[in-house]
């Protein structure tokens, strides 16, 4: 294994997080591809896939609800855990990082609502 | 309620009046021109966030930096004298800031300290278990170095802002002067010119700073004391074997020592010692003890022949660091005691963009807007010099030192058992937490509970002995 990597080395099928699991952190891809998964339990479904520089967990940072999907490695990946601690601590004096959480978001719920829109469409066809 | 909504309004109104009158004289407005001195991580995180936020509210401003070295030079031209570590929390806040150090900007991960003592030494892993400390080259290398496959941090910070948009210009500011109430740069090849704001972000030890002492701005630099910073050439298989991917801390009972790291890069490691004046006698003592010895091969010599310098390093923050349309950011301004340069860099540097494009460029918005980070740095130095009292202590007293370790090794080797001493003495060594939250910690009635206990267990030699910590580092 190389010595100059960040972060925290998955093979590929390993699992980052649990749909369920309580999580007070969130995580940046450092490298690898990753796959989202949704569902219930023993039929989960692929609903997303994420690479280098993407965030995941960011949930946890403002809800104390469990991980509402499971992300696992689909190839060898390294991923960055971010601290709730560190990353609160920051905001409060640093609105630019704050600015960065609700760009991501907002780029989320972008793409979710261009996918509503495209499964209302299919639908009424 | 009538009356109090009055005032709340005569309030509102004052307090934009106000604004509005120092918008309209000291504001960036499109086509501004900032002049960076300083192309080091201040200067850089300062352009880029500037270019960032300025972009974000559609502002277009020019930024010159002036950097007269060459950060991919090997050796001496290109290196900064620094350790060269970038600390947990700022690795995690650059990756939220989309910054992802790569791999050949990151010499090592750290995965774990070494404290070594008197009294033996003891391992303390990451908490989580994961390389989130940065080990890089601030320069190109050390001296002799050639074809290296790897790139200079504070180079790869400046092509950060230059893909931003900045400028960089590769020449030695030698004045500044006033013109029609804006500053004038003058270079050492007569270029210059005349600037809207400009950012001083140089080491402290640059001439320019008399200049701006002598001013009358009310500006004084930081003080400083002598730290001493070498290289030493293990090749990467036996840096693997002797010191792996741990940073070595070593709290030896030496008069004027502070602190001392040994950091292990791609095949250097990069030997930092902290304290009061150290001198050449000082860095001979530390480098004979048993201690340090253990942590090179058995037949080295260790001299100091390599590449080394004996930096001026900050012990305190600047008085007034901000002037109408001066700002003073990274090292010339505050930084943090001893630790994280890097991340006060970091720190300053945003906060001055922020304050520069949400506020203005005059004396009372940087005080409005920057002196609050600035006063926050400084305010945990205080507080950081107590928690520093307290290690002296326990570096000076064996027995408090043998109850560090006991209990430092405990935690480590029992799984589930909170780490009160071990989460202590990582975020003092990393840099990781303010000095602020590891007094709390310090003062913590379960701390101070765990602490007495393995006193007692250290004093009268009972309760279980934490397995002897071995030398075996490596992967």
């Amino acid at each position: 294994m190389a010595t100059n990597n960040l972060g925290k080395w998955y093979a590929p099928q390993e699992c980052v997080v649990i749909a369920g699991e309580a999580g007070n952190s969130m995580f940046v891809v450092l490298s690898g591809t990753l796959e989202v998964l949704g569902g219930e339990p023993g039929n989960e479904q692929r609903i997303g896939t994420l690479t280098e520089g993407d965030i995941f967990g960011e949930m946890a940072l403002f809800e104390k609800e469990r991980r509402s999907a499971t992300v696992r490695a689909l190839d060898e990946a390294f991923v960055l855990t971010l601290d709730k601690r560190t990353l609160l601590r920051r905001i409060k004096e640093d609105p630019l990082v704050a600015l960065n959480l609700i760009e991501t978001l907002c780029r989320r719920t972008r793409k979710l609502n261009g996918e509503l829109a495209q499964l209302r469409a299919a639908q009424q066809a | 309620m009538l009356h109090i909504l009055d005032r709340k309004k005569q309030l509102a109104s004052r307090l934009m009046k106000g604004r509005g009158d120092k918008e309209s004289s000291k504001q960036l407005t499109n086509g501004s021109r900032i002049a960076v001195i300083g192309g080091g991580p201040a200067g850089s995180f300062f352009s880029y966030f500037l270019l960032r936020m300025a972009e974000k509210v559609d502002l277009k401003v020019e930024i010159d930096i002036y950097e007269p070295r060459r950060f991919d030079a090997f050796g001496p031209g290109g290196c900064n004298h620094c350790g060269g570590i970038v600390s947990e929390s700022l690795v995690q806040i650059l990756a939220m800031d989309g910054i992802h150090l790569p791999r050949d900007v990151v010499q090592r991960g750290i995965e774990a300290y070494v404290l070594h003592t008197d009294d033996g030494q003891v391992r303390i892993e990451t908490p989580v278990h994961e390389k989130r400390i940065a080990a890089v080259y601030r320069g190109g290398g050390p001296r002799g170095t050639s074809g290296a496959d790897w790139r200079s941090f504070d180079q790869y910070l400046l092509d950060q802002a230059v893909e931003k948009g900045a400028q960089v210009r590769h020449r030695l500011v030698t004045d500044m002067v006033w013109k029609d109430g804006q500053p004038f740069l003058l270079c050492n090849d007569g270029d210059g010119g005349s600037y809207d704001l400009m950012v001083v972000a140089t080491g402290v030890n640059n001439r320019l700073l008399d200049r701006f002492e002598a001013m009358g701005c009310g500006y004084e630099r930081p003080k400083t004391t002598t730290a001493f910073v070498s290289e030493f050439h293990y090749g990467k298989e036996l840096l693997n074997e002797t010191l792996g991917d741990a940073m070595h801390v070593f709290l030896l009972d030496i008069p004027r020592l502070e602190f001392a790291a040994l950091i292990p890069k791609s095949t250097y490691a990069t030997m930092c010692l902290l304290g009061e004046d150290i001198d050449n006698e000082l860095v001979n003592t530390f480098l004979n003890s048993p201690e340090v010895r253990k942590c090179f091969p058995e037949d080295a010599r260790i001299s100091t022949n390599a590449c080394h310098g004996f930096p001026r390093i900050n012990i305190g923050g600047a008085s007034q660091p901000f002037a109408d349309r001066v700002v003073f950011i990274g090292d010339s301004g505050v930084t943090r005691l001893y630790k994280d340069g890097i991340g006060a860099a970091y720190r300053t540097g945003k906060a001055a963009a922020i304050a520069a494009v949400l506020g203005g460029v005059s004396a009372e918005d940087f005080r409005r807007h920057y002196l609050p980070a600035c006063s926050k740095i400084s305010r945990d130095n205080a507080i950081g010099k107590l928690a520093l009292i307290a290690n002296d202590f326990s570096r000076d007293k064996g027995l408090i030192r043998r109850t560090m370790l006991r209990m430092t090794a405990n935690e480590q080797q029992t799984p589930g058992v909170n780490r009160h001493m071990s989460s202590i003495l990582w975020d003092l060594f990393t840099g990781s937490a303010p000095y602020r939250d590891i007094m709390f910690r310090m003062l913590s009635p379960s701390f101070i509970a765990s602490l007495m206990w393995n006193l007692l267990c250290v004093m009268f030699s009972f309760g279980r002995e934490p397995v002897e910590v071995k030398q075996e580092y490596g992967n």
